[in-house]
């Protein structure tokens, strides 16, 4: 045997053979032993509950189905964004309920984006009494639980607004507002609507039957949208090959706002004004003080949340990277367009969306101020008429959880794609 | 120098001029003024702006707020005393201000809470401030079950045996610790468990009937107002924490099945609102135990929005995670630490120290969150409110109940932004 044959031998290690203790001690397969166990005890908690369920099901005379969503549902509903009454099913109370949910957190996730970003901004502003003003706005509505606000919001409305009656008369003690256009009463806030002459008709599409007129006009602001966005890709095109930006901002007006100022004429759209009539506003859109209490509510309390993340954003991105874009010659404007908001963004996105989020959950609040949300109709009425309540509240976590991972899901898309890679 | 200078310029100064006070425009008031109120035309308008705002909302609350009746029996006698003119009438919170304290808790009894919240304090003082002695951390640990004992009462055996618990499984683990780590870890679990279920009872039974020491029985239906408020609060506060960094591990985890399941729960939880799950606490859990158990309706919500919490804290914890640079794993597998000591001794701290922020949010949304449990009969302050608010004196009665909350909610959480404020400060080891 030669020196470098020993050698080679000494230093492959002998394969050990399997033993049951290296289950235990190996790390190789403890996390095997570990998973598996793991598995086990999850799956006789998952049959012990299961189990439970069934003998108390059989003990109570019930059976699970959601045969209930068929029958009529019996309750009127006072926010209908679809066509709904008390002879229709739960099925569609449930759906009208869902609707609602969504207005509203559209709602609320506007009105909060707006203020946080007006209060984050002026949080930071060189101005000592707008910052400290901006600083109360935020400590005192963060610190006060939001089902508070709901009700405070909804007793301003109840309470503090004139009633209807106190318009009439010569030398009334209430006016409307904007000349003559929005009322704000104790029975909810009268806005004008659009109405057009010539109505399309109704589009038939399974339980919704959305306005073709309003389809139209949403068509048009697509197509709008999208060449107004083919014409600033040409722009960037020519900047990039001749380095002149042409002119495009009044194009981009005429492409955004043209065709549907002339959708308006040729259906003949007119305001639709609130009246009092009797005792009562009349014409026009009523929003419930229901509605307006979540959606200030819920609105500028998560706004204060907003405002929080939009100052961090700023305040995340580093002085160096505004003297660096003044450095290389770039105005105020674009400095901030091009520099400072794409890095701010990266922080700011996420947390804005998981304040969405919230505002979403939240909307379940309002049966304190009895808005007829999803959690009213489906969870509320309809599990104490039927008595379903395992189907109704399995039924409604999955459509809450639905919307919400469809907007985490957006939101890890966005997440991946503005990432700092690493390694 | 000078001799340069003399052929060159006329007139040269050779003594320094006396400092001349800056001008009036840039010193003291003035300059502050011009500085941060009227630097441009946008700032002065947003100034002249914020003025007007505040002084239309002091215009419109002030007068109310100055004019306040703090002696009445009920809302009539209230405007009475005000005879038509504008005012508070904050006779309804002197009146019941002992309800939206602590419910319908009997009265004898209400220094039993507030020395439950007092003793809260010292139990926190050592976890909160490094300055306090460690040895006060027995105590800490012991409060959990003196506060029990404080709110509900009973037989003091009960707790007692719960304690007992605790201890064998400790013997236990010293005893067969010179065996193997192992068999050590199963006996500190088995023996306590097998305890509990098998003969806590029946000690507690038994040494009630020989000793029957112990406080006043307290139904959980008398508890309301801001007590079950805290109740609740900090029995989440304190437990989200603990199973939060555990699911966050268990997210972060290279075990494909424990991984799975813990995204499942957390992403479950934080897609449905809080008052769903509190709605199964009230409604459903009786589907899911075994026929005729029943249990109390606090300790229920205390499980639903500890879980609830938890998973929001999971989150957090795994952004600090994810924050900590790769190099501190590297550098921990490099020193040979095995997962749970890498875990304990170099990621967690770090990782807790980013995410404090995080976890100190959790605990105010938590904490303003107990106001849900409104939804399912419980009697928070805000119940309360709407019970006051029935009865035909006080019928009619909002801004002041809602001050009176409000108030009070935000003493608690503004004090727990400020400190972990003072927290991060103190923590802070970088030279940002």
């Amino acid at each position: 045997m030669s020196t470098s044959d020993d050698l080679r031998i000494k230093t492959t290690a002998p394969k050990p053979a399997f033993r049951l203790s290296m289950l235990l001690y190996d790390q190789r397969y403890r996390s095997i032993t570990i998973q598996v166990f793991f598995l086990f005890m999850l799956m006789l908690g998952a049959a012990w509950l299961i189990d439970n369920t069934v003998n108390n099901l059989r003990a109570l005379g019930r059976d699970f189905s959601f045969a209930f969503l068929n029958a009529p549902a019996g309750y009127d509903i006072n926010q209908r964004p679809i066509e709904y009454n008390s002879q229709m099913t739960h099925g569609r109370a449930a759906l009208v309920g869902f609707l609602n949910t969504l207005i509203l957190a559209v709602l609320a996730c506007m009105l909060a984006t707006v203020l946080g970003v007006i209060a984050g901004v002026l949080r930071l502003s060189n101005n000592w009494i707008v910052g400290r003003l901006m600083t109360v706005y935020i400590e005192v509505f963060r610190n006060i639980p939001t089902l508070l606000w709901i009700l405070i919001f909804g007793a301003i409305m109840t309470e503090a607004m004139p009633a209807p009656s106190a318009f009439r008369g010569d030398d009334p003690a209430a006016s409307m507002l904007f000349n003559d256009a929005v009322a704000v009463t104790n029975r909810g806030v009268y806005v004008p609507s659009i109405m057009f002459l010539r109505d399309l008709g109704d589009l038939r599409l399974g339980p919704v039957a959305p306005s073709l007129n309003w389809l139209l006009v949403f068509l048009v602001l697509i197509v709008g949208v999208y060449a107004n966005k083919r014409l600033i890709e040409h722009a960037t095109a020519v900047q990039n090959a001749t380095g002149v930006r042409p002119k495009t901002w009044w194009k981009s007006i005429l492409i955004l706002l043209g065709p549907v100022v002339v959708i308006f004429i040729a259906l003949g759209a007119y305001l639709e004004y609130p009246e009092l009539r009797g005792f009562n506003f009349a014409g026009g859109t009523h929003l419930r003080n229901s509605l307006i209490a979540m959606w200030l509510g819920l609105g500028i309390y998560t706004g204060a949340f907003v405002a929080e993340n939009v100052r961090a954003g700023i305040l995340a991105i580093s002085k160096g990277q505004t003297e660096a874009a003044f450095a290389l010659g770039m105005q105020p404007g674009k400095t901030m367009r091009l520099v400072i908001l794409p890095q701010a963004l990266r922080v700011i996105i996420p947390p804005l969306i998981s304040q969405y989020l919230n505002i979403t959950k939240n909307t379940s609040l309002g049966l304190a101020v009895g808005y007829m949300d999803l959690r009213s109709t489906l969870g509320g009425i309809t599990i104490n008429q039927t008595g379903r309540e395992l189907e109704g509240m399995l039924l409604m976590m999955l459509i809450y959880l639905a919307i919400s991972l469809t907007i985490s899901g957006a939101m890890n898309v966005y997440n991946s794609r503005v990432k700092l890679k690493e390694r | 120098m000078s001799d340069t200078h003399a052929q060159t310029v006329a007139y040269v100064r050779d003594s320094m001029l006396p400092e001349k006070p800056p001008p009036i425009a840039e010193k003291g008031a003035i300059k502050w003024l011009r500085e941060n109120l009227f630097s441009g035309w946008l700032n002065t308008a947003l100034t002249v702006l914020s003025l007007l705002a505040v002084w239309y909302a002091l215009m419109a609350i002030g007068p109310w707020l100055l004019n306040t009746v703090w002696n009445a029996q009920s809302l009539r006698e209230c405007r009475e005393v005000l005879d038509g003119a504008s005012g508070a009438c904050f006779a309804v919170i002197k009146d019941r201000w002992h309800q939206l304290l602590f419910g319908f808790y009997p009265p004898q009894h209400y220094w039993r809470p507030v020395l439950t919240l007092v003793l809260m304090f010292v139990a926190l003082a050592p976890v909160l401030f490094s300055q306090v002695p460690r040895k006060m951390l027995g105590f800490s640990a012991l409060y959990p079950f003196v506060a029990y004992h404080l709110l509900w009462g009973g037989s003091i055996w009960l707790p007692v045996s719960v304690i007992l618990g605790f201890v064998l499984g400790y013997v236990a683990y010293r005893l067969l610790a010179r065996f193997a780590p192992l068999i050590a870890i199963a006996g500190a679990i088995l023996v306590p468990v097998i305890w509990w279920i098998m003969f806590a009872a029946g000690f507690t039974s038994a040494m009630t009937s020989v000793a029957p020491i112990g406080l006043d029985f307290i139904r959980s239906d008398r508890f309301g107002g801001f007590l079950i408020s805290l109740v609740i609060g900090v029995s989440g506060i304190s437990l989200s924490l603990p199973i939060g960094v555990l699911l966050a591990l268990g997210r972060q985890s290279d075990m494909v099945f424990v991984k799975s399941v813990c995204v499942m729960v957390i992403e479950f939880i934080r897609g449905v609102p809080l008052i769903t799950l509190l709605f199964t606490a009230s409604l459903l859990l009786n589907y899911f135990l075994p026929p005729g158990t029943a249990f109390d309706l606090i300790l229920r919500v205390i499980i639903m929005v500890t879980l609830f919490a938890s998973a929001y804290m999971a989150e957090v914890i795994r952004g600090g995670l994810a924050a900590l640079p790769k190099g501190q794993y590297e550098a921990a597998d490099a020193l040979g630490l095995d997962y749970w000591k890498a875990q304990r001794l170099i990621i967690m701290p770090q990782a807790l120290k980013i995410s404090i922020p995080g976890i100190v949010n959790t605990f105010i949304g938590l904490f303003k969150d107990t106001t849900l449990v409104v939804f399912i009969g419980l009697l928070d302050p805000i119940g309360l409110s709407n019970a006051i608010r029935a009865d035909t004196d006080w019928n009619g009665i909002y801004w002041e109940l809602f001050i009176f909350i409000g108030a009070l909610f935000f003493i608690f959480c503004f004090g727990m932004s400020r400190y972990s404020m003072y927290l991060e400060r103190k923590l802070k080891t970088d030279h940002k």
